[in-house]
Order: structure tokens, then sequence, then C-alpha cells
């Protein structure tokens, strides 16, 4: 966990008395719409089909269970006692009022909480990779950058206006569970041939109507230089963004008109000009932040305790820790993924109740911590393997012990037409067709590590570029329809998916996504070869034909 | 961003007004009587787009009172019963198409 100091108490305060002042003076017609929608949505506050939207950030994933008792204390007392986290490391309550959010505010700010650049033109929450820290082979926890990047951030003046909005996400693992190749800037902490550490920087990519892969500009940026190199880039980026046109405002289009080559180009000629100025990074900072990220006192356990030996013979225990259940850097410790993907639940939904019970479990079992991952599951960091089977009975009675996963229930799922004002369809009631459809855990493991991303709009909050089998929801005539793609997956070999024929109606969703799973078991070579790398090999036409040759 | 009042105004058929209240929230409908409600049945029905752009015009004018304020299709059957003229509306009306985790 990392311990705000003076500076960030006081600044969430300030933010929290100038936005209850400017919320009243809206509530007295001081302020108009016009004016105050820039205010709104600088502190969080869209406005929704049925009512405003809250979205609270959640820096790198990190939460206290002081935090997360406080986000279900804000979903009980001021919205409809749940809560839906997101592909980006937020929550978001629908139905707060607009005359409660000072106070809302409030009580989140006194365990650190706010809601500061996630929405706006301006850098958002910096994202990581949900297992930073505890990872095996990680080369350091990345979130000591992600907390520097999100000082450096926070209400920059430079940047509070950029063309568009601006997402880092950062990991320091081989294998990459933040995203990166689908930000705006995507940070990859590694060693390179002398053993000293430094960033790949990957830019441009990202989701939405235009969708690109990520390219590295810079192999190689030493620590030292990670702040200036990124405003280097902000800075090509804010001077030849495009403001003219929203759908063409993202750095993706940028980089992708210039070149990368072009675009490279302009940002050493800016780097060279700063490089060495206030922004280079003094190693005592660097150690400071450090310093203020408080790791747990580990005991020196067993590799393989009694009570996991044990528990081993329940079936339905063992069905859990595979698919839930990581290793750990520490021997005799795990790190546990709680699924927020009940059959027949909306994906990424947790209720106050659920919320303070997973905090308690985080103070009995995880010293306290818990992590949000951008497949909108939980996790805890620091679980003694000892500690797994009392763990997996109490994550069970709340609900948040589905053992899927990874595997096909496993849903992303953006809140859709339900909710969302932008979205051109329904998601949720998609993905919960399809947990059904899937609900049996044996048809699930069999088929395996299979990702589905639902999004309810072109804006892609549900990442279905990226999902193995993505599902997009527009609407024709009047009618929601969906198109579906195969062969997306958002990690180290990120690719976009490929769309696989015509539209299919909402009533047929379900039925195409088996007819996908279906041929996938029918075509694969052998049982371990992924959904993922079946399309690989074998290519879009075999799925095109299962589904349209009798549709 | 351009003003609803600037954008050009297409009705196919019977509309509404609708926004969200500025306090709270919660869907409104521009009313005959000048106000709001949150009751489609009492929404003010225009049929052109001169009267739709009237509508719309005072509706906008209540800057304290609502926000975001469109029009938005209905149908109206021969007993004069407003229905919601497409999903978005439909689910503005009816409430989210899913059970709410709080009370599953």
């Amino acid at each position: 966990m990392y311990a705000y100091d003076e500076i960030d108490r006081t600044l969430i305060n300030e933010r929290v008395s100038e936005f209850r002042d400017q919320v009243k003076r809206r509530l007295s017609g001081e302020l108009s719409e016009d004016e105050f929608k820039m205010i709104r949505l600088m502190n969080g506050v869209y406005l929704q089909l049925h009512a405003y939207m809250f979205r609270v950030a959640i820096p790198y994933g990190t939460l206290s269970s002081a935090q997360l008792r406080k986000l279900a204390h804000v979903a009980r007392k001021y919205d409809r006692g749940y809560g839906h986290f997101t592909t980006r490391q937020n929550i978001q309550f629908n139905w707060i009022k607009l005359a409660d959010l000072p106070d809302a505010l409030a009580d989140l700010a006194e365990v650190g909480i706010h809601a500061m650049q996630t929405s706006g033109n301006c850098t958002r929450n910096i994202t990581a990779d949900q297992w930073a820290g505890v990872a095996p082979g990680e080369v350091e926890d990345p979130r000591i950058w992600a907390e520097l990047l999100r000082q450096y951030s926070t209400l920059h003046p430079e940047f509070s206006f950029l063309p568009r909005k601006f997402k880092f996400a950062i990991t320091a693992s081989a294998h990459d569970r933040a995203a990166i190749k689908v930000h705006d800037i995507g940070l990859r902490l590694h060693r390179n041939d002398k053993g000293e550490t430094g960033f790949e920087v990957l830019v441009g990519g990202g989701l939405g109507r235009t969708p690109f892969i990520g390219k590295t500009i810079r192999e190689f940026v030493p620590g030292r230089d990670l702040l200036s190199y990124v405003e280097a880039i902000l800075r090509v980026y804010n001077q030849y963004g495009r403001r003219d046109n929203i759908y063409k405002a993202r750095i993706k289009i940028l980089v992708h008109e210039l070149g990368i080559e072009k675009f490279a180009e302009e940002v050493e000629t800016e780097w060279l000009q700063i490089r060495d100025s206030t922004l280079a990074l003094d190693a005592a900072v660097v150690e400071d932040i450090r310093s203020r990220f408080s790791y747990p006192a580990y005991e020196k356990l067993a590799p393989m305790p009694d009570e996991l030996k044990q528990a081993a013979a329940d079936p339905q225990f063992e069905a859990w820790r595979t698919n839930s259940v990581a290793p750990h850097k520490v021997q005799g410790y795990a790190i546990v993924t709680l699924s927020l993907k009940p059959i027949g639940g909306a994906p990424g939904d947790a209720t106050a109740a659920q919320m303070d019970a997973v905090a308690d479990l985080a103070d009995k079992y995880s010293f306290g911590e818990i992590r949000v991952g951008h497949e909108q599951n939980l996790a805890f960091p620091h679980v003694a393997k000892r500690d797994l089977p009392a763990l997996w009975r109490a994550l069970d009675k709340i609900g948040v012990a589905t053992p899927n996963v990874n595997l096909v229930t496993d849903i992303i799922a953006c809140p859709g037409l339900d909710y969302c004002s932008l979205a051109n369809a329904r998601s949720i009631p998609i993905a919960q067709e399809l947990t059904r459809r899937f609900a049996n855990h044996d048809t699930a493991n069999l088929i395996g590590r299979l990702h589905v991303n639902i999004s309810g709009c072109i804006n892609a909050c549900g990442h279905h570029h990226v999902g193995n089998i993505g599902i997009l929801g527009v609407e024709k005539n009047g009618e929601e329809v969906y198109q579906i793609t195969i062969g997306g997956r958002a990690d180290e070999n990120a690719e976009l998916g490929k769309l696989i024929g015509p539209a299919v109606p909402y009533a047929e969703v379900a039925d195409v996504v088996e007819d996908i799973v279906e041929a996938y078991l029918a075509l694969r070579e052998r049982p371990d070869e992924l959904f993922i790398d079946a399309v690989k090999r074998l290519g879009v036409e075999p799925f095109r034909e299962r589904v349209y040759a009798t549709r | 961003m351009t003003s609803p009042l600037q954008q050009k105004i297409k009705i196919t058929g019977p509309s509404v007004v609708t926004a969200n209240r500025t306090w709270d929230g919660v869907v409104i409908w521009r009313t005959n009587a000048k106000d709001w409600s949150t009751d489609l049945a009492d929404a003010a029905i225009v049929r052109t787009a001169d009267a739709a752009r009237a509508l719309l015009g005072e509706s906008v004018a209540d800057d304290l009172g609502a926000v975001g304020a469109y029009i938005a299709p209905v149908e109206v059957d021969e007993s004069g019963a407003i229905k919601p003229g497409n999903l978005r509306e439909q689910i503005r009306v009816d409430g989210v198409t899913i059970e709410l985790p709080a009370h599953a």
C-alpha cells in the first residue's frame, strides 16, 4: 500500500471544498450547465440515462480494506447499494444525486480516494498490472512508477486540456495483465543487456472507433528519464493532436497519420530540450516514493501446507484453486482472484455487502490489501497458502468464488444501454445469457482459457476489439444487432479481433458464441490448444462457415 | 459543443422533450404546463419540427430545473396513451432490463 502524505490529503480536501461550492452554485442557478459540465466531468460526474454516474479512481488498482469499506459506504448511503468495477481500475456508481456528491467525495477523501481526472481530456487514472509487487519474475513493483506518474500528472496545468483523454498503463512482468498495448502510452519495465532497469515505451495504442495496437517508440528509457520522456510525448501530442474532430483527436490517430518514425523524431527533439531539466528523476525522489509503499511482513511458510493437501480432495475447492489461485513471489503465499462474474450476474458489479465482506476478508487473509484488475475482478495479493481453504469457503459464501477466472464466463462487459447514454445496445444481458449457457463448470473447463469481451457501442469500454471473442452492439433500424470478432487479445501478443461476418440480432448472440465454441472444440488439435491459438492457426473462415451456414 | 437548439431538428412522428432533473438526475419529461413530470403520461406531445423546436427551446431555457434536454420519439395510441418510441427511451422509462445487484 502507498501512504499518502500531507500534500495529497490537502489536495484532495481542497478539491472537495471547491466542488462543494461549485455544486452549490449550480443548484442555485449561479452556474449554468454549460459552465458546470466541464467542472463535474473533471470530478468524475457524468450524466447517464437514468441519473448521474460517479466514477472514482483506484490508482494502479490498489485498495486498502478501509478504502473498500468506504466505497461500500458510498454505495449504500448515496447510491443503490452496489458499484461497478470498470476496465480502467475505476469504480462507478450509477444512481447518485448531484446534491449528494460533495458529501460522497468528502467521505471518500477521509481514506484518500478521489475522482479527479476520471473524465475529461486529461491524463486519466494510471493503471497497472493488478499483480504488481507480488508476481513472480517481475522486474520490480511498477506501482512506484505509476505513483510517480500519478503525482506528476495530477492537475498538471499543461496537460489538463489535451486534444482528448490520455491513458497510461504499466507492467513490469513479461506477461502483460495491464493491456499496455491498447493504451495511449504503455510502459513495460524491463532490464536491458547491461542489467539496468528501464522502460519500453509504447505509444498510440487504443480501442474505440479506430483501434490500434501501440507501437514501440523507444526500447529503453531509464527510470531517471521517464517523466521527461512522457512529457515530450504529451507535448508533441498537445501541439499536433487534432482538436477539430473528436473522432480523430486521440494520440493513436496522430501516431498513425505521422507514422511512428516521424512521431518519434518529434519526441526526440522535444526530449533533448527537457531531458536534463527538473523532470530528471533524482534517485532520492524515486526512493522516497518507494519508501512510502509498505509491504507485508511475510512469514517463512511451507510451499505446500497440510491444509492445502487436505483440501485438494474436495473437487469444488480444486476447481476454484485451479482457476483463481496464482503463484506468488514469496514461498508459501498465493495471489487469489475474486470473481465478480457470477453466473447470471452483471460483470464487475459488487454489492455494498460484498465489498464490506471482502474488506473484512482482506484484513484477515491479505494484509488488508485488495487489487482491482482491468478484467473487472478483484484480487487478494498476499494470501498464505495454508489459508486458501478457509478463504475459499468465505468467498464462496459471499458469491465471489465462482471458479471461472479466465474461462468463457469471465466476461468483460461495459454497462451498455441499460445505463450508458452513449450506448447503442445492451451488454449486460448478453453477458448474463452467455454465463447461463456456459454455467456448467466442466464444460467451461473443457473449453479452457477464452476471453469474451462485450461493448454496447463503438467506444469499446468493454474492450471488444481485444476479446478472444469480441461482441460489439450496434443499432440498425431501431434494433440491437451485434458484430462478432474473433482472435483478439490484450496481452503481450496483443491483436485486434477479426470480424466473422454480418451482425446478428440480440436473441442470436449466445447461439453464435456457442457455435464458435463448438467449432473450436471440433477443430482444436489437442485439448490444450487454446481458443486463441486455434484461431491463429485456422483463421476466421472455419468459424464463419460454422456460424453462417444455417443463418 | 453545438447547442441542441442549433442542431437540425427532424421528427418523423409524435415526439416529446425529455431530460434529467438537475439536482438528482431523475428522468423527466416536459409538460404542456411548462413544467417537468417524472411520468411520461404527462408529457407534451409535438408533431412538427417547429413545435418540437419551440418545446425544446423552453425546456433548455429551464437550465436550473433540467439538464441534457432532447427530443425523443414516442408512440401515441388511440386512447392517447404515450409509449416510448425506441429501446433507449423504453429503458429510461422502465429502468434497466436487468435485476439490480443489490436486489438479486
